[in-house]
């Protein structure tokens, strides 16, 4: 027994060495973990225990030129209960029903429903939210939020457009400008255990919002509140579907109005007209409700008709095939080819100058002028005039033109093309090129955004919008205006005449496709003063009942906004070149 | 003067006990209490309402067994000599007795004895104890024998049977291997020879690197079991993530987001669920991240401590049989330490074993106090001699 004992001890010793052995082992590991990784797996673990909750930026303002709110955001509360946190149960069903006047057979069922957090109602104003806030009772929640916001209801609805539950912009300026609009959410980090339950004791990481910047743009409130008006009035009283009327700047482009009734309430954009949608499937209401929010300055095209003769006009005279003191001869009809293309005047406008077509908007004389440019040189001007291009306006969903391809223009189309029909471009369109005519040859891009800035009006940045220069020349551009005075002043647009203003414009009355439907578009293009345009409009009506003339119906809307924004814009400075 | 110094060895020769070791396991225990409130809290009071539930439940077993333990270290060791053989047939019938009826699952595995008033066992740790006393009863009835080639063969397979059972049974490959690294360990100490056991040390290296390699090459998921899985798992725990290498990154977290100074007691972010029941295996990962780089290497100094006790005790234990309990006792402690932590630190592949004395588990701390008892009744035994 003895003799075994010492190497049972070395034995047990060995044993001994080599457990020690191991735990030195482990040790280093356990460094090699604790100081060496530290850093990547302390990483990885924050990353797992963090989560992130996003906090909302404010939405940026749009304001018209004269610092008028024109899209707001309010501050709204919704209302939840905590199942778990409720200690008072009756007095928290007394208290919202008091403060939301809601059914207690209603908020009795919520707060006793054994959820983890339900929701008793949402869009309450921050009012009645401070006030349920400062009942202080447990397990009741008021989480603020922001709302989009038109204290204007259904003012210029299609070109401010509004935004959808995640603060993004669904038509209009909204979804245009909103890189400019909704800043950048903040978040919150919170640490939570594995269930995701929030830790208070852990504190939390906030990184702020940035809110989003104002955006400041042409529209002039009361401009667009008076053209809103007459609008309505003509749609009212012309029985017609729809009134459109635009007012610019021809000299920058700065649009000053946009107008398309029937508008749509801008803070109830998912209520449709009839308000009964019960009938429909998903895929009909949605359909009318895109119909509800269509541009139709923009997304739309037409016929322009007759106001198109002024883009005939400046191409003949531009290409020198027609000259104002040129004589014609009007027999009431052109053949064209084996068509007989007639005038508005059947018994026919007898011998004129080019000057007294236009003012007559005699459609055989400009037949004639397209004849003589003939169809390429027709094609090429459409070309260097932009028609064939879209404007570039800053609002989404611009049509393009719907024109011939240059090898299918024969005479005939070459004949209709002349005065404005057979072809569909927007009324934006019309207006951008006939601007380029009056103010000296320049083709502006029609917009609306001026500048954006923060919130207190600093760090303003300009939009830049880009001009192109000699579309027509000076020349043309002055023969062009005296003309389109005289149509107003002695012709066709009699109707549009304002006592102590010269007043230049163009009518128009086409018919709609198909033909014989008894449909029309009646317009009137204008612009004042005749002799150095500050301010152009176009009223467009469609489909009016009874009287369609263009020169009766459409001139005289222009003539009532001329009437009174003139004198209005006499005091301001709109017009900058 | 040497009367007076006479007197005083006489007595303690009469009254040796090793507090040490008593102070050593005592405070572990307080400590693995602590780290089981620590670590459990926040989920108990979550899932049974009670902040203390496991803590109670611990608090509760470790009474048991320090009862257990003061009654073992008041008997004299050689009076369970008689009770060897009869141990390994308890174990036998024990681990038997899962598959009838009173076996208990527990997540899946069935472990577990239900022996009435709420209570559980798990056989496998009887086992551990009764293979102790089995061998060191069975070592010294062989006398020289055991240098034979055919004693040495017979201890090596005695132990199979049951490992074999823990394994197959009980499905606990872990146990399997702590109740066979507690037999080779005894039986190292009781032969005289190295070279069988140099041999049987590569042996067992190579086998395991052999299996590691021929998993990787198989590499493909679907033809392996769990464990090749685990295997997979465990060289590459982030590819693993959300299914066997989730426990061990998890714990990698845990270790790594503690640094050297740890975040605080209590302040483990880590037991928050994301350890699923960070008391039991993993706890030891919960003290890297509540205690640091310091905290974990004084639990491992303690345990070191314990181990060099146990072989003080071992080398003074008046007889063979003495000495080879306590070698075994300093063999299953040391196996399972050194298993835990290694596992928690992904050094080997992850399976389930629980850090003696710290780790929640009522059987398993029972048994372990049992066995510090039988150390502290060898301790008691030895007599101080005359130099």
């Amino acid at each position: 027994m003895e003799k075994n004992k010492t190497f049972h001890r070395k034995k047990v010793l060995v044993s001994f060495a080599i457990f020690l052995l191991s735990f030195v082992g482990l040790s280093l590991r356990l460094s090699y973990l604790m100081v060496g990784c530290s850093e990547y797996y302390g990483e990885q673990a924050r990353e797992l225990h963090e989560r992130e909750r996003s906090i909302k930026a404010a939405r940026g303002r749009i304001l018209d030129r004269n610092g008028v709110v024109l899209a707001d955001n309010k501050t709204v509360c919704t209302i939840s209960v905590i199942h778990s946190q409720i200690e008072d149960k009756e007095n928290v069903i007394a208290m919202l029903c008091r403060e939301l006047s809601l059914e207690e057979s209603y908020v009795r069922e919520r707060v006793e429903k054994v959820t983890a957090i339900e929701r008793i109602r949402s869009n309450v104003d921050k009012e009645t939210g401070d006030r349920i806030r400062d009942c202080n009772l447990a397990g009741v929640k008021v989480d603020e939020d922001f709302k989009r916001y038109y204290p204007y209801g259904e003012l210029a609805s299609k070109v401010l457009g509004f935004t959808g539950g995640d603060n993004q912009g669904i038509i209009g300026l909204e979804v245009a400008y909103d890189s400019v609009l909704e800043g950048e959410p903040g978040t919150i980090l919170t640490v939570t255990d594995a269930r995701g339950i929030e830790l208070d004791a852990e504190g939390e990481n906030r990184i702020e919002p940035v809110d989003g910047r104002d955006l400041i743009i042409s529209m002039d409130m009361n401009i667009q509140k008076y053209a809103t008006q007459l609008a309505c009035q003509a749609m009212e009283t012309k029985q017609a579907d729809s009134v459109s009327i635009i007012v610019m700047n021809p000299q920058n482009g700065e649009l000053l109005a946009m107008v398309n009734v029937p508008e749509f309430d801008l803070n109830e954009p998912f209520t449709l007209p009839d308000g009964d949608t019960a009938g429909l499937s998903g895929q009909q209401k949605q359909d009318a409700l895109n119909r509800m929010w269509r541009n139709g300055c923009i997304n739309d095209t037409y016929e322009p008709g007759s106001t198109f003769k002024t883009v005939t006009a400046a191409a003949g005279l531009e290409a020198g095939v027609v000259h104002t003191s040129d004589t014609f001869h009007c027999p009431g009809f052109i053949m064209v080819e084996d068509r007989r293309i007639r005038c508005h005047k059947v018994s026919g406008h007898g011998s004129e100058d080019f000057i007294q077509a236009t003012m007559n908007s005699c459609n055989p004389v400009f037949v004639t002028v397209g004849m003589r440019l003939g169809s390429d040189r027709f094609y090429e001007y459409f070309q260097k005039f932009g028609l064939l291009e879209k404007t570039g306006i800053d609002l989404p969903g611009e049509a393009g033109t719907i024109m011939h391809q240059r090898e299918n223009i024969g005479m005939v189309e070459l004949a209709t093309i002349s005065f404005g029909q057979s072809f569909q471009i927007t009324p934006i369109q019309l207006m951008t090129t006939a601007a380029s005519f009056v103010n000296g040859g320049r083709r502006v891009t029609p917009h609306f955004a001026l500048r954006s800035a923060e919130p207190d009006g600093t760090g303003a940045k300009e939009f830049r919008w880009p001009v192109k220069d000699g579309i027509v020349s000076e020349e043309t551009s002055e023969t062009m205006k005296m003309m389109l005075e005289q149509v107003v002043a002695n012709g066709g647009g009699k109707n549009a005449i304002v006592e102590g203003y010269r007043i230049g414009g163009k009518t128009a009355t086409s018919q709609t496709l198909p033909r014989g439907s008894g449909r029309y578009i009646s317009s009137f293009l204008g612009f004042a003063p005749a002799d150095d345009p500050r301010v152009m409009a176009i009223a467009i009506i469609n489909n009016p009942q009874g009287v369609y003339y263009g020169g009766q119906i459409a001139a005289p809307v222009v003539r009532q906004l001329f009437e009174n924004i003139l004198p209005y814009m006499d005091g301001t400075d709109y017009h900058k070149r | 003067m040497d009367r007076f110094r006479e007197r005083r060895r006489k007595k303690a020769a009469d009254h040796y006990f090793d507090y040490s070791l008593l102070f050593i396991v005592l405070f572990l225990l307080g400590f693995g209490m602590i780290m089981i409130y620590s670590t459990s809290s926040y989920e108990a009071s979550k899932d049974y309402g009670d902040a203390a539930y496991y803590l109670k439940k611990q608090a509760l077993a470790t009474t048991l067994g320090i009862a257990a333990m003061i009654f073992t270290a008041n008997v004299p060791y050689h009076f369970w000599e008689k009770f060897a053989v009869l141990g390994y047939v308890v174990s036998v019938v024990l681990i038997a007795l899962v598959l009838t009826p009173l076996g208990v699952k527990v997540k899946g595995a069935r472990r577990w004895l239900d022996i009435g008033i709420g209570l559980r066992l798990q056989p496998a740790e009887i086992a551990k104890l009764c293979m102790i006393l089995f061998l060191a009863s069975m070592v010294c009835r062989m006398g020289k024998s055991i240098r034979s080639r055919k004693g040495f063969t017979t201890i090596l397979l005695v132990p199979l049977p049951i490992c074999i059972m823990i394994w197959k049974i009980t499905d606990n490959l872990s146990s399997a291997i702590i109740v066979f690294g507690i037999a080779v360990l005894m039986l190292f100490v009781s032969s005289p020879d190295y070279k069988k056991f140099f041999l049987m040390g590569l042996a067992g290296i190579a086998a395991a690197a052999g299996i590691v390699y021929i998993i990787t090459r198989l590499a493909s998921a679907e033809t392996l079991d769990f464990r090749g899985e685990r295997i997979l798992a465990w060289l590459d725990p982030e590819a693993y993530a959300s299914g066997k290498g989730f426990q061990t990154l998890q714990a990698l977290y845990a270790i790594g987001s503690g640094g050297i100074f740890g975040k605080g007691l209590g302040r483990s972010m880590q037991k928050l669920g994301f350890i699923p029941e960070a008391q039991n295996d993993m706890i030891f990962s919960i003290i890297c991240e509540e205690l640091g780089l310091f905290g974990a290497i004084a639990i491992i100094l303690l345990f070191l401590l314990l181990i060099w006790r146990f072989m003080i005790v071992a080398n003074n234990a008046p007889d063979l049989f003495g000495a080879l309990l306590v070698v075994g006792v300093m063999g299953h402690i040391a196996i399972q330490v050194i298993l835990n932590i290694a596992v928690v630190t992904n050094t080997i592949p992850n399976t389930g074993i629980s850090l003696p004395f710290i780790s929640y588990g009522g059987s398993s701390v029972m048994f372990l106090l049992i066995e510090i008892g039988l150390v502290l009744s060898v301790s008691h035994s030895i007599r101080f001699r005359e130099v």
